[in-house]
């Protein structure tokens, strides 16, 4: 059942194999055994989500269910989910309850899918190892010495551990593809404007990005029915028409010209990352694809421009927590001033912090041309060279991230070696397209490697093609750790 | 691990001083002690080190960038659309009273 792809469940559900409650009771068990050495979720509340299966069942006895219901679903704790604990992985929202619900929260309620629980995260989804949390640092499932990696790293190694059937995840720069990579499991990241940001708790508005997290390209595909669609209530959000996501899974892949940036297999990649990438491009020729060779000359530039936009961007989402109508606030203070200065400083982490002030000190008063201008005039430049490179070809394929899992502590307190763990997933992010990280082989002390694929504007159904094709000729998908 | 090359012909190479980042501190409300002051200077420069690189690219023409499809934003019409959860969003704060967010006092 653990092993079961989120069709199986639906079907075994809906024939009245198995009920909900048996269901998401046989999760609630499996996560009170193996949570306590992973530290994947920082809430459950089992009579809650038992509650919702009961519902969910009554649904399914009614003959009105839909695909996912009955299903348990695990919820980054980024998004606010009503009458639940919603810390975003800090200090400063250790005792919010949320009053509503995001839309991706809505959305799964009402296709009657169960919340199982919030996923542990770095503070808010700034890391890219899931230390930063202040609920404590995610182990990764494959071996508990080394890092998920970051943020959405309690929803990757849910995931992999099989502590949900799938869950949902944010990408930012990365932090569904880097740690879906680390913990050997399948996620997407939406073109930008897909999947609505109301009730996401905001980072950088402009790069944020909700997007599924799961075991196969085809349970990514019934999520992102789920999730995708227009709202108003996101500014952002882009009113298109409704799309089936599973429309192109088996079509086959004759013809289709995948694009390798030659920036994205120079110096800086693993050896072993390198060799399970070039075993995957080659399983893809194997399935009729041909390789086209392209240029991203500007995607160097990402992570410089990343960490001018994203900083500023949160340091103005973040200014909003300053202890006066919910989270933390300091328990001594001398005036009004002292009290924001004090809540903020104990409520937020060093790297939360660091960065509030690397964006406070691009956009203070005489730098604001020279930093935050400068970085969106780059940002179209990397934009541009992806227009040119989908002239060529239909998908593009590299590593997903530079290494496999790194341990714990490794990358300390160099900030500068932590953010360059980014450097393939950044460019996305800043162009707003949609990119995933499959699992494709295991690298140095077996740990798995992910292959990226990143796809033009709105082509998400093509890319879980091109992923599922993969998935039907190979099986990295379906290995699990030992635990 | 990764042997990244940042560039090197940079004009633009800075470095905070302790009096720009107490200044940064106070304009994003962050306690800091001279300690953290001293450890936050040293990081920012290492980081602003790697956002240089960016100074060397010449952006003559270009537009400047903030979402990918170009949009505009969406105008509403101003309406309410919410309803008063006044309650519910005073059970979570901090200090109220008499239905008010309490703050120490701002006025003598």
């Amino acid at each position: 059942m653990f092993e079961s792809s989120l069709k199986q469940l639906g079907d075994a559900l809906r024939a009245k194999k198995i009920s909900s409650v048996e269901l998401t009771q046989s999760y609630l068990d499996r996560m009170a055994q193996l949570n306590p050495q992973l530290n994947a979720y920082i809430t459950i509340n089992p009579e809650t989500s038992l509650a919702q299966a009961k519902a969910a069942d009554a649904r399914l006895a009614a003959g009105s269910a839909d695909a996912l219901t009955g299903i348990p679903i695990a919820q980054k704790d980024i998004f606010c989910a009503k009458d639940w604990l919603t810390t975003c992985g800090s200090r400063m929202l250790h005792n919010f309850v949320s009053p509503y619900d995001a839309h991706i929260i809505s959305q799964f309620n009402n296709a009657g899918a169960i919340n199982l629980g919030k996923t542990n995260m770095d503070e808010f989804a700034m890391g890219s190892s899931n230390e930063t949390s202040y609920y404590g640092a995610v182990k990764n499932p494959w071996d508990t010495q080394r890092v998920p990696g970051g943020s959405s790293g309690g929803t990757a190694a849910a995931v992999a551990a099989r502590l949900c059937a799938a869950a949902t995840g944010t990408d930012t720069g990365g932090s569904i593809r880097q740690p879906a990579a680390l913990c050997g499991i399948s996620g997407l990241k939406p073109t930008y404007g897909v999947c609505s940001r109301y009730g996401m708790i905001a980072f950088a508005s402009s790069l944020d990005q909700a997007g599924p997290m799961g075991r196969s390209a085809e349970d990514l595909a019934l999520m992102m029915n789920v999730m995708a669609g227009f709202d108003e209530r996101d500014s952002t959000s882009l009113q298109r028409d409704k799309e089936d996501y599973t429309r192109d899974l088996n079509k086959p892949l004759t013809g289709l010209r995948i694009g390798l940036p030659k920036e994205f297999f120079a110096e800086g990649m693993g050896a072993d990352v390198a060799k399970a990438i070039e075993a995957a491009i080659a399983e893809y020729k194997k399935l009729g694809a041909t390789i086209v060779d392209i240029s991203l000359p500007n995607s160097k530039l990402s992570v410089p421009v990343y960490y001018v936009l994203a900083p500023a961007e949160a340091s103005s989402n973040l200014s909003r927590f300053d202890g006066v109508r919910y989270g933390y606030r300091a328990p001594e203070y001398s005036d009004l001033a002292d009290m924001y200065e004090k809540s903020r400083a104990q409520g937020f982490g060093a790297e939360v912090q660091r960065r509030i002030m690397i964006g406070t000190y691009v956009l203070s008063h005489g730098y604001y041309d020279a930093y935050y201008i400068k970085a969106q005039k780059i940002r179209r430049l990397i934009a541009q060279d992806f227009v040119e490179a989908y002239k060529q070809c239909d998908v593009i394929m590299g590593p997903t991230s530079p290494s496999t899992a790194f341990k714990l502590g490794e990358k300390g307190d160099d900030p500068v070696q932590m953010y360059l763990s980014d450097i393939y997933t950044i460019a996305v992010n800043l162009a707003g397209l949609p990119g995933m990280s499959i699992p494709c082989g295991f690298g140095d002390n077996n740990m798995p490697v992910g292959l990226q694929i990143i796809g033009n504007y709105f082509d998400e159904a093509r890319m879980l093609n091109v992923a599922h094709q993969f998935q039907l000729a190979t099986d990295w998908h379906s290995r699990a750790p030992q635990l | 691990m990764i042997p990244y090359q940042p560039c090197l012909n940079i004009v633009f190479a800075m470095s905070l001083s302790t009096q720009d980042v107490e200044k940064v501190a106070r304009l994003a409300r962050l306690a800091m002690s001279p300690s953290e002051i001293e450890t936050s200077r040293n990081q920012l420069n290492g980081i602003f080190g790697l956002i240089a690189e960016m100074q060397a690219v010449n952006t003559d023409g270009v537009e400047p960038m903030s979402h990918s499809q170009d949009l505009a934003q969406r105008l509403r019409e101003d309406k309410v659309t919410e309803s008063n959860q006044r309650a519910a969003f005073q059970a979570i704060a901090p200090q109220v009273e008499q239905g008010l967010f309490l703050v120490p006092k701002v006025i003598e």
